[in-house]
């Protein structure tokens, strides 16, 4: 036994090592978020095309994806054909939710008013939403980020699955990619939507 | 002095000039504007976001951060102000949106005992562990604190000389 004592430091480091690698290889971007099992947050918004305002009560009973997204956004142009190839294979209803599309430097000329800034955002998102693709079953303007910051949105895209009743299933931070779709999104679409 | 010498050709020229300077600086006086409307809001403002970390650039704190998430969620921080919330109350209305993380001082909980009493633990661990080996050791030494009849004689002597 007193021989052996000499290898305690060394397994107590060993452990550190073991504890300090596993604490390297996370992204310290992906926050676990506290919405996940909790109800999405309501709120009601002008849509791109439609006259009436979306609230996501509108889709209850559905099982739903919820994508943040802005023309801005670069990311967002790596994520886009990917979310158009799924919503046409699949079928899953998406939502859009344009954030904050009016950036600072398109009021450098004057502050504008809010119809102009959502008639300018609707014009926006229709030209690269016809240039990218439109994986949107409808798509909502948050303005002023107020409804990003209800949805814990600190960087553009994020995702969201919400399920039947309303309540938020998943959300992934930045670019959706096809491994996370074919392996954690649509089993999870799958398991949450009844069989019938 | 070269500014009251009215026999240069330039004396009613430098003092056109002099007061064009004076009346600009009087308009750069003017255009100084209050920090804030309500210096008490702002107080409490910068003193709950100093506890608070920006989401976008994470060694930051939504006090000090540019961006542009941290200057919406000021925003948002001085309307609950307004509104009467205590700081408890805004702290919990970000946490519920963008979880612990956002906190610099961790909530105590399970999850969290391990951050918040794991020094001390290794600290009484450490002092326990030094206590048993100051111990042991002055017990191994103490036999050999006691000189035999010969080594005392040896030492009297030696102190002696």
């Amino acid at each position: 036994m007193g021989r052996k004592k000499f290898l305690i430091p060394l397994v107590l480091f060993l452990g550190l090592v073991i504890f300090l690698a596993l604490g390297l290889r996370k992204d310290p971007r992906e926050i676990p978020s506290p919405l996940i099992n909790k109800e999405a947050p309501a709120f009601e918004l002008p849509t791109l095309r439609g006259t009436q305002n979306f609230s996501p009560k509108d889709y209850a009973g559905k099982v739903w994806m919820f994508n943040v997204w802005a023309t801005w956004c670069v990311a967002c142009r790596d994520e886009h054909p990917i979310l158009v190839a799924f919503a046409k294979r699949t079928g899953v209803p998406i939502v859009g939710l344009s954030y904050k599309e009016i950036q600072a430097q398109d009021e450098e000329k004057g502050p504008l008013s809010f119809e102009e800034k959502l008639s300018l955002a609707r014009k926006r998102s229709e030209v690269w939403l016809t240039k990218h693709g439109d994986p949107y079953q409808l798509s909502v303007f948050d303005l002023d980020g107020r409804v990003g910051i209800d949805y814990g949105v600190y960087g553009v895209p994020e995702t969201y699955v919400i399920d039947a009743k309303g309540v938020i299933r998943y959300k992934h931070v930045g670019a959706m990619t096809a491994e996370l779709l074919v392996n954690q999104v649509m089993p999870l679409i799958q398991s949450l939507t009844p069989t019938s | 002095m070269k500014l009251w010498d009215w026999r240069g050709a330039g004396f009613f020229k430098r003092w056109v000039l002099y007061l064009f300077l004076f009346s600009f600086s009087s308009a750069w006086a003017l255009e100084a504007q209050p920090l804030a409307e309500d210096p008490v809001v702002e107080a409490r403002l910068v003193d709950i976001a100093q506890e608070l970390r920006c989401l976008v650039c994470q060694n930051e704190s939504l006090a000090s951060s540019r961006a542009e998430l941290a200057e919406d969620l000021r925003k948002e921080v001085r309307g609950l102000i307004k509104k009467g919330k205590t700081d408890q109350e805004i702290k919990d209305f970000l946490v519920s949106r963008y979880g612990d993380f956002v906190l610099y001082r961790p909530q105590v909980k399970p999850l969290t005992w391990v951050l918040w009493f794991g020094p001390a633990l290794a600290l009484l661990w450490g002092l326990w562990f030094l206590m048993g080996h100051i111990q042991l050791r002055s017990k191994t030494i103490s036999p050999s604190a006691h000189l035999s009849d010969e080594e005392q004689e040896r030492l009297k002597k030696i102190l002696k000389d």
